[in-house]
């Protein structure tokens, strides 16, 4: 059977200024059958949506039917569902549109099909949708609105680039389903582009992994999960924390390139009894959102919410987008104020203090962000990153002394010491958040709040950060609250979970515990979501 | 036979400084060909404008060393001169000392005058560029005309980036009640139409270098503080302010060391937009007599006088002063949008 789509030794190059030129793709082969999933697998950089990109354009010579198969034999399916839909038009406006423009609908028939079209997709009430704005529409609506107007003209080829990966865990999973039944009814292909490849595992027919622009191995997704060739597809496999066990560390991608395949770590050892460093107590925090010229509403974001962090321990706090995760972060370092609670630092209640009192305690709790590009000063050195933390809390004899600090500091996040004089932006994402670790250990902290602090990270670049969290903690007795979306890594990470919800705390307990025997409904759907790979499909 | 010398310790290398963000974009400034040849000609205006600060050049430019509307060398000196002076009398001399009733003085006059010592200059007939209504040499007048010009425009610029910087940071980044007084003041001044206000300001100021550029500044500072604030409001939620505060750096530090550097191509862009803008209100001024004094000369006042000459066909004096400004407003705005392309590569 001669497959849809055959790919051969595809080349990509992108100018770099005048002279250099840099090659995105280098000599990729794979064939999308008819009526298969194919994924495409790598970390950002390896080339995997210019691949896929290049298909919609190298397909056809003739530039006149390119626009004819472009949008109606292959469509696409991109990340942000937000940037993707034009925000003035409504979303029947633009799902009627598809299907004027290449199926030549009349406009009455084209909204009646819109109608039909979002009910497929899983859209409650779609008659009502079809005038509704994109914003009307959550996250996950919004994808699926993407897909119908992806699905409006019975394409052969759907491309899907990271589809599921702006979106929450549980959402995820949703939109996942329902590619894999759009895909049996509509008898199409699938190209479904992602980084990650436990959720790959569940969806895929084919894997496709690739790195630097190059196949790495292909084949069926069984192989791919059972009996993997390529050191790197094992590396990819390995790194990601598992939900059954507990190494001591992780095992990252280099030892298998390298192959030196690790030895079982043995368990990772916590302390079980220790000091309490930080105790919120009852944490509340409400925004007024103005609804009128004189009435307001308040929208609460957190509602009593308490924990407390000990030394050389991790509480993990866990929920999707908007469930105030981050505000409790914020709050517990006062970088937002909050309505009610307190927060106690060894007794003292961080929250009734002034903000010269307040300095003190901010040396001692810091705080490690999600984007790695955002969190630098990107006019700044590394050296001036590292010693501005520093002199404003008076730590060191002198600039000399300063600078040495500085440097025992890069020394310990792994970064070469030439680091001290370059600028964020020669650093790649991994390098820059080890540097934003260093600059959060500048000013010696007792307390460390992660947030979301590998999720923009790759995956084997995750488990290197990752690992180089739970060494500073052995070695410091840092307490850490981390804050993230992704269940595995606070599964891995944290000793203790607090599951939130609409900015309350809905599950909490010691993690094997709480994995093991969830008991809210809201947890136990959680961790139906994650991603397991071939155990999990679709 | 060999002996293993031990090699003596050489002190590491220093680490090789690694290009910044403007040495970045000054290397992407050099291989934009349009932008190094604006460059180029900015750098000569600049490289005149200081000679004829220093009085090298262009000093006396007051001097009347031509004759009245002398022509440009190129063309020559004027042959119809003779033709249309007066005739010389040819009739018989006639005593007009009944005529006119000073007649009897003229001899004690002139043995007055003799005590002194006359010099007769010599004017040229012709001069490089050609001569205004006085005689002065036109080119000379250009250069110092350029001077005053560009003087007024950079530094009333600098005073309006200045005044817009500092309130649109602190309108952006302070916000609240700070921010709402300041957008009262950016409305109260929008609302007036430019020009009324830099005339309103003239009309009270009086003329003088000075209160040219302390008009134009105080005028134009508007759309550098709108544009500032914006940014000041993008980056105060950023990641790495956010980072500073929880280091405990204060509100000053975050606005000034962290935020003002990553706002600062924004800002260098708008000031070389001022820049230009300014140099044509100080013309615009300068010719509705708003704007220099008359004993000094801009491109403006040149203009000023060109729409005289020109009915009498003496084009230069026009001709020299636009060249002039339109060079060096061509190359500065073309300048200005290779650095903005330099400075923020993701635009292109």
């Amino acid at each position: 059977m001669t497959p849809l789509v055959s790919v051969s030794n595809l080349r990509v190059a992108f100018r770099l200024g005048r002279e250099s030129t840099v090659e995105a793709v280098r000599g990729v082969s794979f064939d999308i059958p008819a009526n298969t999933t194919v994924a495409l697998v790598g970390e950002s950089g390896s080339g995997k949506t210019v691949s896929a990109m290049s298909i919609l354009r190298l397909l056809v010579a003739h530039p006149g039917r390119l626009r004819q198969i472009r949008g109606r034999d292959i469509t696409a399916v991109f990340q942000e569902p937000m940037t993707s839909l034009n925000p003035v038009f409504t979303v029947g406006d633009q799902i009627a549109e598809v299907l004027q423009l290449h199926r030549g609908l009349p406009r009455r028939q084209a909204f009646e099909q819109t109608a039909d079209l979002l009910h497929e997709v899983g859209i409650p009430e779609p008659r009502a949708r079809v005038s509704a704005y994109p914003h009307e529409l959550s996250g996950g609506q919004q994808q699926r609105v993407m897909i119908a107007m992806a699905i409006a003209n019975q394409p052969k080829l759907l491309i899907a680039d990271e589809p599921t990966t702006a979106l929450d865990v549980t959402i995820q999973r949703q939109v996942l389903e329902l590619i894999a039944r759009l895909r049996e009814r509509h008898r199409m292909s699938v190209l479904f582009i992602s980084h990650d490849l436990a959720l790959v595992g569940e969806i895929a027919d084919q894997v496709v992994v690739m790195r630097d622009g190059e196949v790495q191995e292909h084949g069926p997704v069984e192989r791919i999960f059972r009996a993997p060739q390529h050191p790197y597809t094992k590396g990819l496999l390995a790194c990601r924390p598992r939900l059954d066990v507990r190494p001591r560390r992780l095992p990252v991608i280099d030892d298998f390139m390298r192959s030196t395949e690790p030895k079982d770590p043995g368990p990772l050892e916590r302390p079980s009894e220790a000091s309490t460093v930080v105790e919120a107590k009852g944490l509340r925090k409400e925004f007024r959102l103005k609804t009128g010229l004189f009435s307001s509403k308040a929208l609460h974001a957190v509602r009593e919410v308490s924990f407390s962090l000990a030394r050389g321990r991790t509480v993990g706090l866990v929920g999707e987008s908007g469930s105030g995760k981050t505000t409790v972060g914020m709050l517990l370092m006062r970088l937002l104020d909050a309505s009610a609670g307190e927060v106690r630092f060894e007794g003292t209640d961080l929250l009734a203090l002034s903000d010269r009192q307040m300095m003190a305690y901010r040396r001692r709790i810091q705080v490690v962000f999600q984007n790695p590009y955002a969190s630098l000063n990107p006019r700044f050195t590394i050296g001036q990153m590292l010693t501005e933390p520093m002199r404003v809390h008076r730590l060191g004899a002198n600039e000399t002394d300063r600078a040495e600090r500085a440097r025992r500091l890069l020394q310990r996040v792994e970064l070469p010491p030439e680091s001290f004089h370059k600028y964020p932006h020669e650093f790649s994402g991994g390098q820059r958040q080890r540097i934003a670790i260093a600059r959060a250990l500048a000013v010696e902290p007792e307390v460390l709040i992660c947030d979301e602090s590998v999720s923009a990270l790759d995956v084997s670049v995750q488990a290197t950060v990752l690992n180089l969290l739970l060494d500073l903690q052995e070695e410091q007795g840092l307490a850490y609250l981390f804050i993230s979306h992704d269940l595995a890594v606070v599964k891995y990470m944290a000793d203790e979970i607090l599951v939130m919800r609409e900015g309350e705390v809905v599950e909490r307990g010691p993690s094997e515990a709480l994995f093991r025997a969830p008991r809210h409904d809201y947890t136990k759907n959680l961790l139906g979501a994650i991603p397991r790979g071939i155990e999990g499909r679709v | 036979m060999s002996a293993v010398i031990p090699a003596p310790q050489l002190p590491a290398p220093a680490p090789a400084r690694s290009p910044g963000v403007w040495r970045a974009a000054w290397q992407r400034l050099r291989h934009d060909r349009v932008g190094m040849a604006c460059l180029m000609i900015v750098g000569a205006f600049a490289v005149l404008i200081l000679i004829a600060t220093l009085g090298l050049i262009a000093a006396d430019w007051q001097r009347e060393v031509g004759l009245p509307y002398a022509p440009p060398a190129f063309v020559g000196p004027d042959r119809d001169e003779a033709q249309q002076a007066i005739a010389a009398p040819k009739g018989p001399p006639v005593d007009l000392s009944d005529v006119d009733p000073l007649a009897p003085r003229y001899a004690e006059w002139r043995e007055r005058a003799a005590r002194f010592q006359t010099a007769e200059t010599v004017k040229s007939p012709t001069l490089p560029f050609g001569g205004d209504r006085l005689g002065r040499d036109v080119l000379a007048k250009a250069i110092k005309g350029a001077q005053i010009s560009i003087f007024v425009g950079v530094f009333a610029a600098l005073l309006a980036t200045l005044i817009g910087t500092v309130l649109g940071a602190l309108g952006g980044y302070v916000g609240g009640k700070v921010g709402d007084f300041l957008e009262w003041v950016y409305n109260v001044f929008t609302s007036i139409p430019d020009i009324l206000l830099i005339f309103a300001f003239a009309a009270v100021f009086g003329r003088g270098i000075e209160t040219v550029i302390l008009i134009l500044g105080l005028a134009g500072w508007t759309g550098m503080y709108r544009q500032v604030r914006a940014e000041y409001i993008k980056h105060r939620t950023r990641e790495y302010v956010r980072a500073a505060e929880a280091i405990g750096v204060s509100h000053r530090a975050r606005m000034f060391v962290h935020i003002l550097p990553n706002v600062s191509h924004v800002i260098l862009v708008r000031l070389s937009l001022l820049v230009v803008g300014f140099i044509k209100a100080e013309v615009i001024l300068s010719f509705l007599g708003l704007g220099v004094p008359v004993d000094q000369v801009s491109w403006g006042t040149m203009l000023a006088e060109a729409n005289v000459e020109l009915v009498l066909g003496k084009w230069w004096q026009l001709a020299a002063a636009t060249a002039f400004m339109a060079t060096f407003v061509t190359a500065f705005s073309l300048l200005t949008d290779a650095l903005r392309d330099a400075l923020d590569p993701k635009l292109r």
